[in-house]
């Protein structure tokens, strides 16, 4: 009943082995790291679960960072990047936390107003397809939403809303007010026909077979074969490629352009570890940050590396048109959207 | 007026788990409040009201009407393996809900079995997604708990109201009426109410087989006021509105229920009448569709999951270790709770009312906003990591106490009109009265509660999201994660560790009980 | 000796007066219609109904605020008198020792008692592996064992036969004899109440009278047990 990025891993024999060691030590975990914190400062980074699980980017990035910083790297998991949210404006200022690193673009306005997060000073430049520059939040990595379908049993899938509308594929959708990848699709139609989105819902409804609360209950069903497409990311085809040489899925192309997700950290203001979570902030866009994105959270990296993308992602398709409403204008529509979603659905 | 004696005396095991469990509801609800204010139900809420109520109304109905011939037929038959079928089809009660959506659409879904045949036959497809799917879900996961309860309830007919049933000749609708019908008026009320208020907080089920967003429940409603919107207040609305409706429910279910008044037979054996011809048909029939509808999705759930066991990740274990930390907490702290209450309510003890409430009370409350009302009550003193595993067997161990307590209180009920007198008689110690008279006469449904909760706290994937830190993922949790990463296959087979460990510790408890009851 | 000094037992819709003594030693047969109050007179004197007048005296001392089990009483009930679930043995040694204890004394007091009262070998089985008549025996065995002065049976025996009554009637004056116990019985059956061989109370209209001789009560009895006896 949870909801997230994707994010899985294809764990390399130097995490294993770490996995392993953690594993033998878990009685000792607690001493360890009490030890652990009376020589070295703590920085601690409020993340969603499965950025820091065992095949998540967080071992690697923790094990990179300490190696630079003489400090302790350690991940708090709060479910998921909208629970990310709720956790931040219930624990307001006393936070243990220094940095937040998993919110989306639909959710920087609302964080923004909390008034807990200080400017991150970063000057570092991202290479995302539209320009993103918030002194706020600091973009680490993005991917487009897409609709993946099988190759071989929808050779001809729909290239548009309209043509998906008008056909009669099956589709599995998330949630908008429990998911953001369903929000994600709110703001994408949003984006692509603006006053018509209500219009595209309506033509849409005959197909979806059914609205899940998070990504991984819908490409579970998609999966079981419950329906042709499911929303997700154009990157999701190269976690079949890669982790499972499976090359059958593929994310079809849409006229209209594809939608952003935007995955993003920031600094709260009432750190008290304001050089380390500035250190860490600027880790975040270098390679060694970054090169673990693609094939542990499945998304592109917000600075492509120097060594390019691994092997696989040059078969994705590439949007020649990216979608992206500012964070303002994505608050200031949601509630309209969210109407003319229900209206359309609730059939 | 002749008042009953020695029942004054004021129950303090009671009392205390009586508060604790106030605190837990009431206290969270009114801590989320308090920080939040409230907020009027909008249109939408009310829409999402009236599914629920109808979704919950027909999965309980359905549930409990399906289940009258099943366990008529499982009381008086008797074959092979009859035990372990019985143990068996209680499995999808206890399977966590996402895992019996897949295992149900492997038999119902678009290219499952059932539609499969249909295509063979020619037939057109049946869709499970709507109201039809949501309801389908439901019987599928409840329909384990109404059988048992109505099993118990003709198990607890003495055997020799029906060796006197016989002796009169009496036909087999007369049995129902005279026998049957009177045991049934009693059980089948608390079944209902029971799983009408199960269903009132579904939630996974009914957004993912509803179809879209006129499928929203109350609790969904909930978790979107909480983890997405962050509007406390309306969530605490939504709350009061969601007690209310459980609070109704089980009004107008007290109203209903009625006492067997067959009281106690000398503890043979119940040996039921087994009619032959074609009642003996009906009962095979009942038995076998019931098996079928329960047991298939089931063996898709192991068969799934059977591939995916040889690639677990490392953390599965630790994961599953604290899954069965937890399960076994908040199966002590249940099973305590729930005896000492079932023994002050059944002896009328003072503020017998107030420990019946008491117990009844997390039936109707939402555990997110439990989880929710304990994070902001417990943050300012502990981090949230440190409190997941404490809080987590704290909640499960309240989530699961209404059903160790009903299953308990009638035959707390029965030992007291039978043999208080007896135990009063003779003067027994406190200590010996517990250990000689009383848990071996509860033992059965001493065990069955204690298997419930275990069960249940092991698959049990709520609160931990809330408080979970870096390393103290639950097996659900860490299940939900797999998923979350693409690696289903990964999941299926965590998934059915997950089975093997919530029914392996159902299956201990529950055998435990049994073979310790006399 | 046992006296009722105006005691009042009331529930809805019955009332019952008292005031009478019983002799230390003495056989009362308490007899009388169905409903009048029986029961609830000995459940009364047994701890199990508190009074809502009068005093229950045993020997000068009231017994207001005695817990059932620390009364002078053993009390045999119409049913339910031995825990299914326990062997006759176990069964016995709760009369024993309220704490279920059972050390190697108490298992040859026990096996003594079964032998005295017809159940020799039997402590092992479950009451439900015995007839009507042995489970009497059994519960009548605990009560040899408790030895307690006051000896209540609330019509324990009525399901038995004619002959099996009156081995138990026998039985029942055996242990009296042993214990020196004072015996009140609840019995419908005359016949009973000349086999106990002592006095009879009549308890009719409201009222437990006075215990009298029993052959001489039978002989000339009053309009109430006229009505009763028919």
């Amino acid at each position: 009943m949870e909801f997230e990025p994707p994010s899985p891993t294809y764990p390399s024999h130097m995490e294993e082995e770490k996995m392993r060691t953690s594993f033998l030590a878990l009685g000792l975990a607690t001493v360890a790291t009490a030890a652990v914190a009376q020589d070295k400062p703590v920085l601690t980074v409020l993340t969603y679960d499965s950025f820091t699980a065992e095949w998540g980017p967080g071992p690697a990035v923790e094990k990179a960072f300490e190696a630079t910083c003489a400090c302790d790297l350690q991940f708090v998991a709060a479910g998921d990047g909208a629970a990310l949210l709720s956790r931040i404006q219930m624990e307001g200022a006393a936070s243990d936390a220094d940095v937040v690193l998993g919110l989306d673009t639909n959710l920087t306005a609302a964080a923004a107003a909390t008034g807990l997060f200080a400017p991150h000073g970063q000057t570092w430049k991202n290479t995302l397809p539209v320009a993103y520059d918030d002194a706020t939040f600091l973009p680490y990595d993005w991917g487009w939403f897409a609709f993946v379908h099988d190759k071989a049993k929808l050779p001809q899938p729909p290239a548009s809303f309209e043509d998906l509308a008008a056909s009669d594929v099956k589709i599995v959708i998330q949630d908008p007010r429990s998911s953001t990848p369903g929000l994600g699709l709110l703001m994408w139609v949003k984006a692509a026909y603006g006053e018509r989105a209500g219009e595209i819902w309506q033509g849409l409804a005959d197909n979806v077979v059914t609205v899940t609360p998070g990504w991984s209950e819908a490409y579970g069903l998609f999966l079981e074969g419950e329906a042709d497409m499911v929303l997700s990311y154009t990157t999701s085809p190269a976690y079949h490629l890669i982790a499972e040489s499976d090359d059958s899925k593929a994310a079809a192309a849409f006229a209209e352009g594809h939608y952003l997700q935007v995955e993003v950290a920031g600094k709260l203001a009432a750190t008290d570890q304001p050089e380390l979570a500035d250190a860490f902030l600027a880790f975040i866009g270098t390679d060694a940050f970054q090169s673990v994105i693609p094939t542990t959270n499945w998304m592109y990296p917000a600075v492509t590396p120097a060594a390019g993308l691994p092997a696989g992602f040059e078969t994705l398709i590439q949007p020649a048109t990216s979608l992206l409403l500012s964070s303002d204008e994505a608050l200031a529509a949601r509630d309209a959207a969210l109407a003319e979603w229900q209206a359309a659905l609730a059939r | 007026m002749a008042s009953r004696a020695g029942a004054i005396s004021v129950p303090w095991a009671a009392a205390l788990a009586a508060a604790l469990l106030a605190a837990m509801t009431l206290g969270t609800a009114g801590v989320v409040a308090l920080r939040a204010g409230a907020a009027l139900p909008t249109a939408a809420d009310w829409a999402a009201v009236r599914f629920t109520l109808l979704q919950a109304a027909l999965s309980a109905g359905l549930s409990c009407l399906l289940a009258v011939p099943v366990a008529r037929a499982l009381a008086r038959r008797r074959f092979p393996l009859r035990g372990a079928l019985i143990t068996l089809m209680g499995a999808p009660f206890l399977l966590p809900v996402i895992v019996a959506i897949l295992g149900l659409l492997a038999v119902f879904g678009r290219s499952g079995i059932v539609n499969d045949a249909l295509a063979l036959l020619g037939l057109p497809r049946i869709t499970v997604y709507g109201l039809h799917g949501v309801v389908l879900a439901h019987v599928f996961l409840n329909l384990p708990l109404a059988v048992r309860m109505l099993l118990m309830g003709w198990q607890a007919i003495p055997a020799e109201r029906f060796r006197l049933a016989q002796s009169l000749g009496l036909s087999p609708f007369a049995m129902l009426r005279h026998l049957e019908w009177p045991m049934l008026r009693a059980t089948v009320p608390g079944a209902f109410v029971t799983i009408f208020t199960l269903c009132l907080a579904s939630f996974a089920v009914a957004l993912t087989l509803g179809g879209g967003p006129a499928a929203t429940t109350v609790e969904l409603a909930i978790y979107q006021a909480l983890r997405f919107d962050f509007v406390p207040e309306r969530a605490a609305t939504l709350a009061v509105v969601q007690f209310l409706l459980c609070a109704g429910a089980l009004a107008a279910g007290w109203g209903l229920l009625r006492d067997t008044g067959f009281g106690a037979g000398i503890g043979r054996r119940a040996e039921l009448p087994a009619p032959p011809g074609w009642r003996r048909g009906v009962d095979v029939a009942a038995i076998g569709l019931a098996a079928l509808f329960l047991l298939l999705p089931l063996s898709a759930v192991v068969l799934r999951g059977v591939a995916g066991l040889a690639d677990l990740p490392q953390g599965t274990g630790p994961a599953a270790l604290r899954s069965l930390a937890v399960a076994v907490g908040s199966t002590v702290l249940t099973t305590g709770a729930a005896l000492a209450l079932a023994l002050a309510v059944a002896r009328r003890a003072g503020g017998a009312r107030l420990f019946d409430l008491a117990a009844t009370l997390p039936l109707a409350a939402s555990s997110l906003v439990i989880g929710t009302g304990l994070f902001l009550l417990l943050r300012p003193w502990a981090a949230p990591s440190d409190m997941a595993i404490p809080v987590t067997v704290a909640v499960n161990a309240t989530l699961a106490l209404p059903y160790a307590y009903r299953l308990l209180l009638p035959e707390a009920r029965a030992l007291h009109s039978d043999y208080d007198r007896l135990a009063r008689a003779l003067d027994l110690t406190p200590l010996a009265r517990l250990r000689l008279v009383t848990l071996p006469r509860l033992a059965r449904p001493l065990g069955f509660g204690a298997g419930i909760t275990a069960a249940l706290s092991t698959g049990d994937l709520g609160v931990i999201t809330l408080f979970a830190g870096e390393t103290d993922a639950t097996l659900p949790l860490f299940i939900h994660g797999l998923m979350g990463a693409y690696r289903m296959e990964a999941a299926a087979g965590a998934a059915l560790l997950l089975v093997l460990l919530s029914f392996g510790l159902f299956a201990l408890f529950d055998g435990l009980g049994r073979h310790a009851a006399p | 000796m046992l006296h009722l000094d105006h005691l009042l037992l009331t529930e809805p819709g019955f009332r019952l007066e008292a005031d009478l003594t019983i002799p230390t030693g003495a056989h009362v047969a308490v007899i009388g219609p169905s409903g009048a109050g029986k029961s609830t007179l000995l459940n009364a004197i047994a701890g199990f109904v508190v009074p809502a007048a009068g005093r229950i005296l045993w020997n000068g001392q009231d017994l207001a605020g005695q817990p059932a089990g620390a009364r002078p009483v053993s009390i045999l009930f119409q049913d339910q008198n031995l825990f299914p679930h326990l062997t006759v043995e176990r069964n016995l040694a709760l009369g024993l020792a309220p704490d279920g204890r059972m050390d190697g004394a108490a298992r040859a007091r026990i096996a003594a008692a079964l032998e005295r009262t017809g159940l020799g070998g039997l402590g092992q089985r479950r009451p439900a592996q015995l007839s009507g008549g042995q489970q009497g025996r059994a519960a009548l065995a605990r009560a040899l064992l408790r030895a307690r002065p006051l000896l209540l049976l609330d019509e324990p025996f009525a399901a038995l036969g004619p002959a099996l009554k009156a081995e138990m009637l026998d039985l029942v004056l055996d242990v009296a004899r042993e214990t020196g116990a004072t015996v009140l019985m609840v019995t419908h059956d005359p016949g009973d109440a000349l086999r106990l061989g002592g006095l009879t109370m009549l308890v009719a209209d409201g009222t437990a009278h006075s215990p009298c001789e029993t052959s001489a009560l039978l002989a000339d009895p009053p309009k109430a047990l006229r009505d009763y006896l028919g």
